[in-house]
């Protein structure tokens, strides 16, 4: 209701001053939208301050100190010293938690980006091509989302597992496993996004705007890149962002299983494989990690929510 | 109706041929299975020529699925490594049923590994299943009635939680309330591993002791999902003309909500259900490893472990096989239930 009032309010409000101010453009009028939207609020803020956490508390604890093993401080509960408390082998938690957050919240936006890429291309040229090109990737799409996500993800981390030496980027180590989960999560997680952007696709390329392009000579490559993808925006950064929640999701699942990333790079996932062997003695092993992990994806579902209703305001129920 | 399910039984075959394809190729790299077949002796190295060629796995990969597909007992294999074909094939490939032997516990068949383990997955997920969704009727319904009220808020709440967990995070959870610290404080605590105790033995008190934990988790996470979808299709009917009508005409409230409505929404939520069931039977691999649950999941990653590719490979395609049957059935059903869908 309220969203209604305002809209008015800003229409009536345009109409008087029409030659004074310019209309609410697109973005201005979502976010407007957005900012009612209390869940979404919350986890915009919640975000934020984890990515503070994961990215500015490097600047305080540095990343030696994270990976600094003493086993006579081996599972010492929560502390002044240790505020997570230390693991199996006597890391500190806290510490871990820090690095390990920067991990797991870049495996969520570069797999989320790779599913972009793939998504977008497969459903874009799927439904603007039609025929035997569509049949084609549709029965791929099929096919990948016929087998269940995470048995699909373990074989493919067991099959490209170990190939990939440890990296150095900016003076700092990371495992090669980091690399093969986004490509992984990528590979395996764009079939949904391609339905949504082919199934707009399939509408979009009817109207009239497309007709006209066509009519002037425009190449296919303009038509969909210029006019047909930019309308499809709205569900894809919906998609998108609930994917990143996803995919942080999936990393702590196979990383928990032990085919994810490997030491010593931490991630919230990684640091809790095993911890069920020391239930009764150290429970800080999991929970702050999974308390991490349920806060990061319970602020990113938030904000796709919100972005749900502020880009399409028809949807909300 | 009897053309559209030949249609879409023929649709399937490319679609399983493309699946098995792609599974195929990549199982074949997943580690080396000779390694662990000698247990702690090392292999020599004519026993793992021998082993290799006995395998089939010194064929080219094309070869190797071929045979996996259509047998090798209508050739001759070499098997001394001589260059000289000298032995009949004995596979029958799996178009003819036959899913080859494990090659981690030697020799025994990949069917009869995975049905041991079927009645231990179904044990744990029909449960949750009935469970969440009884649970999920009576939320969904509830909120839905009382849209935008507090309890509707909080269960909305609820649900973007139980979306967003980790399933291994409530599971530990629960251990650690219900197994550890109630057993510190002398309360009577549940046990959190295993099917059983094993010096009472596989008692059916014994069973439904340890389904509790694991089968609660399950259905803590998927009661979200299914609360959210029962809502909003309740939402959807209640604002239907045939439900004012129905009103109008002067029936009570429970039974237009209870008989005109509920029927109608659950419609979407039989198909639901139907769609859901095949990824039951794969398990709930986390939930499998945390409660060290002898199921689908378990066995899955086990294996996958050990580079135990036929039996890997057949887990994924009965499911694939699964989820593609339950998918037409999902479509059957949602014709016979809705007179306005017609296929012809």
């Amino acid at each position: 209701m309220t969203t209604m009032q305002t809209d008015v309010a800003t229409l009536t409000h345009t109409l008087t001053d029409e030659l004074d101010t310019p209309p609410l453009s697109l973005g201005r009028m979502a976010w407007l939208r957005f900012r009612k939207h209390k869940g979404a609020m919350f986890g915009l803020v919640t975000i934020v301050c984890l990515f503070l956490f994961s990215f500015g508390g490097a600047l305080f604890i540095s990343e030696d100190y994270a990976n600094l093993t003493n086993t006579s401080m081996r599972l010492q509960g929560p502390s002044a010293e240790h505020p997570f408390g230390t693991d199996t082998i006597g890391r500190d938690l806290f510490a871990r938690t820090i690095y390990g957050g920067q991990i797991s919240l870049m495996i969520g936006l570069f797999a989320v980006s790779l599913q972009l890429v793939i998504g977008i291309t497969v459903g874009s040229l799927a439904g603007f091509y039609g025929g035997i090109l569509d049949s084609i990737l549709m029965r791929v799409t099929e096919a990948i989302l016929t087998v269940p996500l995470l048995f699909l993800l373990l074989v493919m981390s067991k099959f490209f597992g170990g190939r990939l030496p440890n990296l150095e980027i900016m003076g700092r180590i990371f495992s090669g496993s980091v690399i093969i989960i986004i490509v992984i999560i990528g590979l395996t997680t764009w079939p949904t996004l391609a339905r949504i952007v082919r199934a707009e696709f399939l509408s979009l390329k009817e109207n009239e705007f497309v007709l006209a392009a066509r009519a002037t000579g425009t190449p296919n490559r303009q038509i969909i890149f210029r006019h047909i993808l930019p309308n499809t925006i709205a569900p894809i950064v919906v998609a998108a962002t609930l994917g990143v929640a996803g995919a942080i999701l999936t990393e702590a699942y196979i990383s928990f299983l032990g085919l994810g990333v490997q030491a010593p790079t931490p991630t919230w996932g990684n640091m809790i494989t095993g911890a069920a062997n020391y239930i009764e003695q150290a429970p800080w092993l999991w929970f702050f990690p999974g308390l991490l992990i349920l806060l990061t994806v319970l602020s990113i579902n938030f904000v796709g929510d919100g972005l749900r209703d502020a880009l399409d305001p028809r949807s909300k129920q | 109706m009897g053309r559209y399910i030949l249609r879409r039984l023929l649709q399937a075959v490319p679609l399983l041929f493309i699946i098995s394809v792609i599974l195929f190729a990549l199982l074949q790299n997943i580690g080396d299975p000779l390694a662990t077949l000698g247990g702690r002796q090392t292999t020599r190295s004519e026993d793992r020529a021998r082993l290799t060629r006995q395998l089939g796995l010194d064929q080219p990969l094309y070869i190797q699925y071929v045979y996996w597909l259509a047998g090798n007992d209508w050739t001759m294999i070499d098997v001394d490594g001589d260059g000289v074909p000298d032995v009949q094939g004995r596979r029958k490939g799996i178009l003819r049923g036959d899913f080859g032997t494990s090659l981690v516990n030697r020799g025994q068949p990949v069917t009869e590994i995975i049905w041991e383990r079927v009645p231990n997955t179904l044990l744990l997920m029909i449960p949750a299943e009935v469970i969440t969704i009884s649970i999920a009727l009576v939320i969904g319904i509830y909120s839905a009635l009382r849209q935008y009220s507090l309890f509707d808020n909080l269960v909305t709440g609820f649900a973007f939680v139980g979306l967003s967990m980790p399933i291994f995070f409530i599971a530990l959870m629960l251990v650690y309330i219900f197994s550890v610290q109630f057993q510190k404080w002398g309360l009577p605590n549940l046990p959190a591993v295993g099917m059983f105790d094993p010096r009472v033995g596989r008692t059916p008190a014994q069973i439904l002791q340890h389904m509790i934990l694991p089968v609660t988790s399950i259905a803590i996470i998927s009661l979200a999902g299914y609360s959210r979808y029962i809502r909003s299709t309740m939402l959807e009917v209640i604002n239907q003309d045939y439900i004012r009508t129905a009103r109008a005409k002067g029936l009570r409230r429970n039974y237009v909500i209870y008989v005109h409505a509920l029927r109608n929404a659950s419609l979407p939520l039989v198909t639901l259900i139907a769609l859901n069931f095949p990824f039951l039977l794969a398990g709930a691999v986390v939930t499998e490893s945390i409660f060290a649950w002898p199921g689908m999941g378990r066995l899955f990653i086990d294996h996958l472990n050990r580079s135990d590719a036929p039996v890997v490979m057949g887990i994924l395609l009965m499911v694939a096989v699964a989820v593609i049957f339950f998918q037409i059935v999902a479509d059957i059903l949602y014709a016979l239930l809705d007179p306005r869908i017609r296929f012809d």
